[in-house]
């Protein structure tokens, strides 16, 4: 069941510049989420609500746990949200990440494709390999929380000032010259994904992405969120708050 | 408890409050908020006689109070609406509205036809999508070929026939006459107005299509003026809809003569948009007297 309605924030922080990390009770939301799910959360003032990815799940405490980055209006105004305060979200949402307990992943994430990253990792602690991109070393977030969760981690900088220099497909490419993990996983800019894709496939290693697209309802109704995508050889929309936000990347049409 | 109950155009409903086409899909998302069931009833996405893709993204771009879409109609066809779709409709217990588009009036008469032996409580036929290249609002948009659309459309059907008006015409008034000269039951109106935004740093439209259809709130008054303009211009039932998101809109829009009124974008800020209006417009019953809440209707007292 979708919920909808109104949750306390109980903490509030920024993590790097302009990049906001705040955890929401919502017990009723928290036992039904995935990791690679997402909440739609609504910016006051705005008409639309903004779509942003769970990062975190707790179900015993009954928290979800979001990081997000102000971007434009609607994602500053939700930034001016504090600890004790209301947040009106619609979840939880979309199709998460397949996991597969026991195997080995790699999960890519690109700037602020990481928070979803820390969701799934989190399902394969020393199993995961997480490969993180940012601009450079004043936007790096989320590495003390993956260490924390076991996961091993890959950091790098497009400037060289944090981690090595250079994108996370080098890293990734290296990597699979002497690793063939079970699956990989990606969140970040459609270019990233398309390298990392394309790298999957030609080492023969299923890969899920999480994908980005403009919202209205989030929930499959108004069928404004499409992406171009492909099954079975046939080219069609599909929507990428129903059908998505996770999708085999075999079926993704970059 | 007031009286909510409505008979539009020979289709009793137990309240007046419509999810608008393309914004509620078939039901079935929105039944795991609440009960449809509890809505009035429901008019479906809109549908062609095959698949249709749609246009490509993004299809949405925000407004102040409101929003542009340019879905273009993308829809599974006839066949899937009639066997997959109607019948789990047909199991909740709500007014079931088939809202066709088709690219030409032979399209039209068809998807009429097919509907016509089917267990539709309406038909509202939609000659106002501002999305598509061919049809839509290139129906809508002119008197003949409203005219013409309409009258393919009634010989092919004895249901309720509702013709929905596209509110980008110079006079809504002289084309909903023109519906209603042939045979038309009710008219439904505002589709959305065409509208465009612009992303100021690529300098590129954020629509892919250009341009797409503007609704919510933004569009209330205009719907108001057009909905009672054209409820003084005809004599069939009007349904209204463009911004409507509170049951006090509700009431204004049946004072300006809606017989009963669709919530579309509304709900994509609040799921629940639907239901707040129908417990709204009881509450607001009682308090102002009124038993029957079709006693309202187009009881506007103009200046
Ligand atoms: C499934 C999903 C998960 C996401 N997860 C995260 C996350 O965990 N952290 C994070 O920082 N961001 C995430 N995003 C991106 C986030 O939704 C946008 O940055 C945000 O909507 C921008 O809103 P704004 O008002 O600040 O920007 P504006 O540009 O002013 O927004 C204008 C309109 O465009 C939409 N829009 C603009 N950019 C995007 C975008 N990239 N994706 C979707 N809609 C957009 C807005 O929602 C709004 O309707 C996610 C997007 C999706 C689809
Ligand atoms: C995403 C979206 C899709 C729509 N699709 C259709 C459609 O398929 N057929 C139709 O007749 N109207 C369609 N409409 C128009 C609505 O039914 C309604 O006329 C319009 O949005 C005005 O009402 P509102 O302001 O309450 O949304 C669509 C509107 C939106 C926002
Ligand atoms: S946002 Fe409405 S269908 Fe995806």
């Amino acid at each position: 069941m979708y919920k909808q309605g109104k949750y306390q924030i109980i903490s509030k922080k920024a993590i790097a510049k302009g990049i906001y990390d705040m955890e929401i009770y919502c017990p009723e939301i928290a036992v039904q989420t995935e990791c690679g799910q997402f909440v739609h959360i609504s910016a006051d003032g705005f008409f639309l609500r903004r779509p942003i990815s769970v990062c975190a799940v707790d179900k015993v405490r009954g928290t979800l746990r979001i990081v997000f980055e102000v971007r434009g209006n609607g994602t500053d105004k939700i930034s001016q949200l504090n600890k004790g305060e209301l947040i009106d979200m619609i979840a939880p949402l979309g199709n998460g990440f397949k996991v597969f307990p026991g195997k080995k992943a790699v999960c890519v994430g690109g700037g602020i494709g990481t928070p979803p990253m820390l969701a799934v990792a989190a399902e394969y602690g020393a199993d995961a390999t997480v490969i993180c991109g940012f601009r450079s070393a004043s936007a790096v977030i989320l590495q003390d929380d993956l260490k924390a969760q076991g996961n091993r981690t890959i950091l790098c900088t497009d400037d060289g000032t944090a981690g090595r220099k250079g994108f996370v497909t080098d890293a990734l490419k290296e990597l699979l010259e002497t690793e063939k993990p079970d699956v990989i996983y990606a969140c970040g800019p459609d270019v990233m994904l398309r390298a990392v894709a394309s790298m999957a496939k030609e080492n023969g290693i299923s890969c899920q992405v999480s994908l980005e697209e403009r919202m209205g309802c989030g929930v499959g109704a108004c069928l404004v969120c499409a992406c171009k995508a492909v099954k079975n050889g046939e080219e069609y929309f599909a929507h990428v708050c129903k059908d998505g936000p996770v999708f085999p990347a075999e079926e993704v049409m970059f | 408890m007031a009286d909510l109950s409505v008979v539009f155009a020979g289709v009793s409903m137990k309240n007046p409050v419509i999810p608008a086409s393309g914004t509620f899909g078939y039901g079935r998302e929105y039944d795991q908020f609440y009960s449809i069931s509890r809505l009035g009833g429901i008019s479906v996405k809109g549908t062609t006689l095959a698949p249709k893709a749609g246009n490509p993204p993004p299809r949405i771009a925000e407004t102040p109070a409101g929003m542009l879409n340019s879905v273009g109609l993308q829809n599974g066809g006839a066949k899937k609406f009639l066997e997959y779709e109607l019948p789990n409709l047909k199991s909740k217990d709500l007014a079931v509205i088939a809202n066709i588009a088709g690219a030409t009036v032979e399209e039209c008469r068809q998807l009429a036809e097919l509907i016509d032996g089917s267990d539709v409580d309406m038909i509202e036929l939609n000659i106002s999508c501002p999305n598509v290249k061919q049809g839509g609002a290139a129906f809508g948009t002119n008197c003949n070929s409203a005219a013409e659309v309409t009258r393919a459309v009634r010989g092919a059907t004895s249901k309720p026939l509702m013709v929905k008006l596209s509110p980008n015409v110079t006079s809504i008034t002289d084309i909903a006459k023109a519906v209603e000269a042939e045979g038309a039951d009710a008219v439904s109106l505002i589709n959305t107005l065409l509208g465009m935004r612009i992303d100021i740093k690529t300098r590129r439209p954020v629509l892919k299509n250009n341009v797409g259809g503007l609704s919510g709130p933004a569009v209330f008054p205009i719907a108001v003026r057009m909905v009672w303009q054209t409820a003084n211009a005809v004599s069939i039932p009007v349904c209204g809809m463009g911004g409507i998101a509170t049951a006090e809109d509700a009431v204004e829009m049946m004072m300006a003569g809606a017989s009963c009124i669709q919530v579309g974008a509304a709900l994509f800020a609040d799921p629940f948009a639907p239901l707040k209006i129908i417990d709204g417009l009881d509450r607001w019953c009682n308090e102002n007297g009124v038993k029957n809440i079709s006693e309202i209707v187009g009881t506007v007292r103009p200046w």
